[in-house]
């Protein structure tokens, strides 16, 4: 005798799902925390003596003053996400990856190459703009394989050698986009060294020219988000993927290979990165010269934890970070304050949100769901896997 | 008879002895024949050894051939084996040496000079490291080390830069202590974050490097640049008593600067407090097993923060050396990686003060190795290496010497691991 289920009431139903996603301190913890940041920070930009609300109205308006300055922040944003969404990845699988600075680099490198291939130059765009994102996703993809490889391999911590890389790829770059005796990428027409420009048909569509310019490459990076949320919660291997990050061992007792899941992880994280990084030189700059993306995957690393590596929460977050140093420009103009203020209000919101014991006792919040970042143990040292 | 065994170091004994037919058969006789000089004294009185290349290359070619060979007799003799292997593996670097200087038009380089720069360039990796030992070692990861020395480099010259005058030390050592507290100051910030918040340890560390990088710029900007003061007269020149009359390495090894003579004390120092004093060995038991320590009644959060501490100190002398030592200057994340590379070092040495020390010296040694190369400019050929290679040299002998060494290093258990006083 089956009774009628009760009809749970939308607001019973809405209070259920909060109650599993931990209440709404998953969103409280983290607005809290960027206001005790900007006071924090606050405190900074008085001692030497500037005023901070004059630089945060400032920097507010430079960031979402104008319908321009939207588009700019969200083409600010637009690399942010497919780098952060690297750095979570790997750490749904446990690995934490610095190296999404040299990926993107290296994705970007890829892709301005393979986009001036001569015998691509008559191309349409549906055709070329796919190949040169795919140029992209295979050089950050092998990029990141290297310290997946080395980590399956021998121990090696992805910590130190993603780094390596970067300081690697970093190098490498330079001397192949400014060398004239051989000449490897370098445009000789140009009088500062950069790669030469893809042909127009290769550049994804802008949708607004603002500076940076918004263009199709952040709804791109929407449906990465949406593609990594569905193969982490839907896929058997996204299931792979979180058993390794959980716990190895027991991955491995369930009869799953360990270290080829890391090293195909490690190399889908590169690929990401080095999708943002064609992105942005088939989207903004068209070609690439050195130095460009610097600390674009440094960034991520800060968004991916301030996001606690949830793929939709990486959007907001992304935005947060990139619109923050799109407006610090105005910033600067208006306050006279270093653009590093903001580096400043990042650092701080970050810490915030780690250690976030210390908004909950200013704000008297109790504990109550999964709790913070505190809770999330990301690494436990250097223990090599066997 | 037993069968022929193919291991780990079969594999690199085959390499050897492939790498040694190659120098032997094709790089020996392809070395121009003029004699070139490796020389251990500055110009006047040069102390100077002329060789062939071509003779000395094929020598180290048939000793690599040798090893080669002999790594299959590990049956016979493991001795022989790992002695060899050790030998090959030093002789890499008169051969790296060797072959550049033949490839190159200059007629002689210092050898003496090159390994005193080798020392000088270790000099922050191995204060690292030493940072690194102290906080690993209680049980802490830290790769906030690079944020640390990067703020005390930048809070140093700050202080420099404001106190003003150039040519009083009394500005200069203020300075440097503003470094080391600052040092000491951030490693606070990572020890209430990691011990007592139970933070995870890297996220702490990704703070730290991250706040360091924003307010360094931030006070360069808005203080260092303001003041007018961007150079200033670095720490000078000490001849140590005594020691500084030595022939040959007294004047370039002994006659040095502070921080340099102070990071040999310093890991001589650490090596004695961790291994050989009853507070060494608390430190050591928190970061093995903090609850066994614990009911031995060892107050592990009060070791933690206290090794913490130290280690904070001990990389704000090495944010120093960066800006009042090396020079007196300070450039927007002039640290550059060396937080991470003595993370290496640190791993290389397998938590061991001495080995660490090893580690950090090697890559100084290729960084030295690297500008010394790129300054004397080597041609392949046509080719002219170029100097983005030489400064790459560090980082991928890095990744080499991690991933063969890793494998068998051992962190202490508890390293990483918050620790939660029981109830």
């Amino acid at each position: 005798m089956a009774e009628p289920r009760p009809r749970a009431s939308t607001s019973d139903r809405l209070r259920a799902v909060l109650h599993e996603a931990g209440g709404l301190q998953p969103v409280l913890v983290p607005i809290y925390a960027i206001i005790v940041a900007l006071v924090v920070a606050g405190v900074v930009i008085l001692a030497i003596g500037k005023n901070p609300l004059d630089a945060y109205w400032a920097l507010l308006r430079g960031m979402f003053g104008s319908p321009d300055r939207i588009a700019a922040s969200l083409g600010r944003s637009t690399p942010f996400i497919g780098a952060a969404l690297s750095v979570a990845f790997a750490f749904k699988a446990g690995l934490f990856n610095i190296g999404a600075e040299g990926q993107l680099l290296v994705g970007a490198t890829v892709a301005a190459w393979v986009g001036t291939f001569s015998w691509l130059a008559g191309l349409p765009g549906p055709l070329l703009i796919p190949i040169i994102l795919l140029a992209g996703v295979i050089g950050g993809g092998l990029w990141g394989g290297i310290p997946g490889f080395l980590k399956a391999r021998t121990g090696a911590h992805e910590v130190i050698v993603t780094i390596m890389l970067n300081n690697i790829a970093v190098l490498f770059v330079r001397w192949m986009v400014g060398s004239r005796d051989p000449v490897i990428l370098r445009d000789m027409s140009a009088s500062v060294p950069h790669t030469a420009p893809l042909p127009a048909a290769g550049r994804l569509p802008t949708l607004v020219s603002s500076e940076p310019p918004l263009h199709l490459g952040f709804f791109v990076m929407l449906g990465l988000c949406a593609l990594v949320w569905f193969i982490l919660k839907r896929t058997t291997f996204g299931f792979e993927v979180r058993s390794v990050g959980t716990n190895p061992n027991a991955a491995k007792y369930a009869g799953m290979a360990v270290n080829r899941t890391m090293i195909a992880v490690m190399a889908i994280a590169g690929a990401f990165a080095g999708l943002a990084g064609a992105g942005e030189i088939s989207g903004t700059t068209g070609f690439l010269s050195p130095g460009v993306f610097a600390s674009i995957g440094f960034d991520a690393i800060a968004i991916a934890l301030l996001a606690r590596a949830n793929p939709y929460a990486i959007i907001l977050t992304s935005i947060l970070w990139g619109s923050m140093l799109s407006g610090a420009g105005l910033m600067q103009q208006e306050a006279g304050l270093s653009i590093d203020a903001v580096r400043i209000v990042q650092a701080l919101v970050l810490l915030f949100v780690a250690a976030d014991v210390i908004v909950r006792w200013i704000f008297r919040m109790r504990r109550d769901g999964a709790g913070g970042l505190a809770s999330t143990q990301m690494s436990t040292g250097w223990g090599s896997t066997t | 008879m037993s069968p022929l065994r193919v291991g780990r170091r079969q594999t690199i004994g085959v390499l050897f002895g492939l790498l040694g037919l190659f120098l032997v058969a094709y790089v020996a006789g392809n070395l121009a024949e003029v004699d070139k000089g490796l020389t251990f004294e500055p110009p006047p009185d040069a102390l100077k050894i002329v060789f062939s290349p071509t003779t000395l290359v094929t020598a180290i070619g048939l000793i690599f051939v040798l090893t080669g060979v002999a790594s299959f007799f590990e049956r016979r003799s493991e001795r022989l084996v790992t002695g060899s292997l050790l030998l090959s593996t030093i002789l890499f670097i008169p051969l790296v040496i060797v072959v550049a200087l033949a490839l190159s038009d200059a007629p002689d380089t210092n050898v003496t000079q090159l390994l005193v720069e080798s020392l000088r360039l270790g000099t922050p990796i191995a204060l690292g490291a030493m940072a690194g030992l102290w906080c690993e070692r209680a049980g802490v990861v830290n790769i906030g080390i690079e944020g640390m020395m990067l703020a005390s480099a930048g809070m140093g010259f700050m202080t420099y830069a404001l106190v003003g005058d150039a040519h009083d030390p009394g500005a200069l050592w203020l300075s440097v202590a503003v470094a080391v507290v600052t040092g000491g100051g951030i490693a606070l910030l990572h020890a209430l974050l990691s011990v007592s918040f139970r933070v995870d340890q890297i996220i702490s560390g990704v703070v730290i490097n991250l706040l360091a990088l924003g307010l360094t710029g931030f006070l360069r900007s808005e203080v260092i640049v303001p003041s007018g003061i961007s150079t200033g007269v670095p720490t000078g020149t000490v001849p140590l008593p005594g020691l500084s009359k030595i022939p040959i390495l007294g004047p370039q090894l002994f006659t040095n600067r502070p921080i340099f003579f102070a990071m040999f004390v310093i890991v001589g120092v650490t090596a004695f407090v961790l291994f050989r004093t009853p507070f060494g060995l608390r430190v050591r038991s928190v970061g093995e097993n903090p609850h066994a320590a614990e009911t031995l009644g060892i107050d592990v959060i009060r070791i933690r923060y206290t090794a913490v501490v130290i280690g904070g100190l001990i990389a704000g002398l090495g944010g120093a050396w960066f800006s009042l030592e090396s020079q007196a200057g300070f450039e927007d994340s002039m640290t550059n990686g060396a937080g991470f590379i003595a993370l290496a070092a640190l791993i290389f040495g397998k938590w061991r003060p001495s080995t660490a020390f090893a580690g950090a010296m090697l890559f100084g040694f290729t960084r030295a190795l690297g500008s010394r190369l790129q300054f004397l400019g080597v041609t392949v050929g046509d080719f002219s290496i170029p100097s983005e290679f030489w400064q790459s040299l560090p980082f991928v002998v890095t990744i080499i010497v991690v991933a063969g060494a890793v494998g068998r290093a051992v962190a202490p258990a508890s390293d990483g691991v918050p620790f939660e006083r029981s109830r």
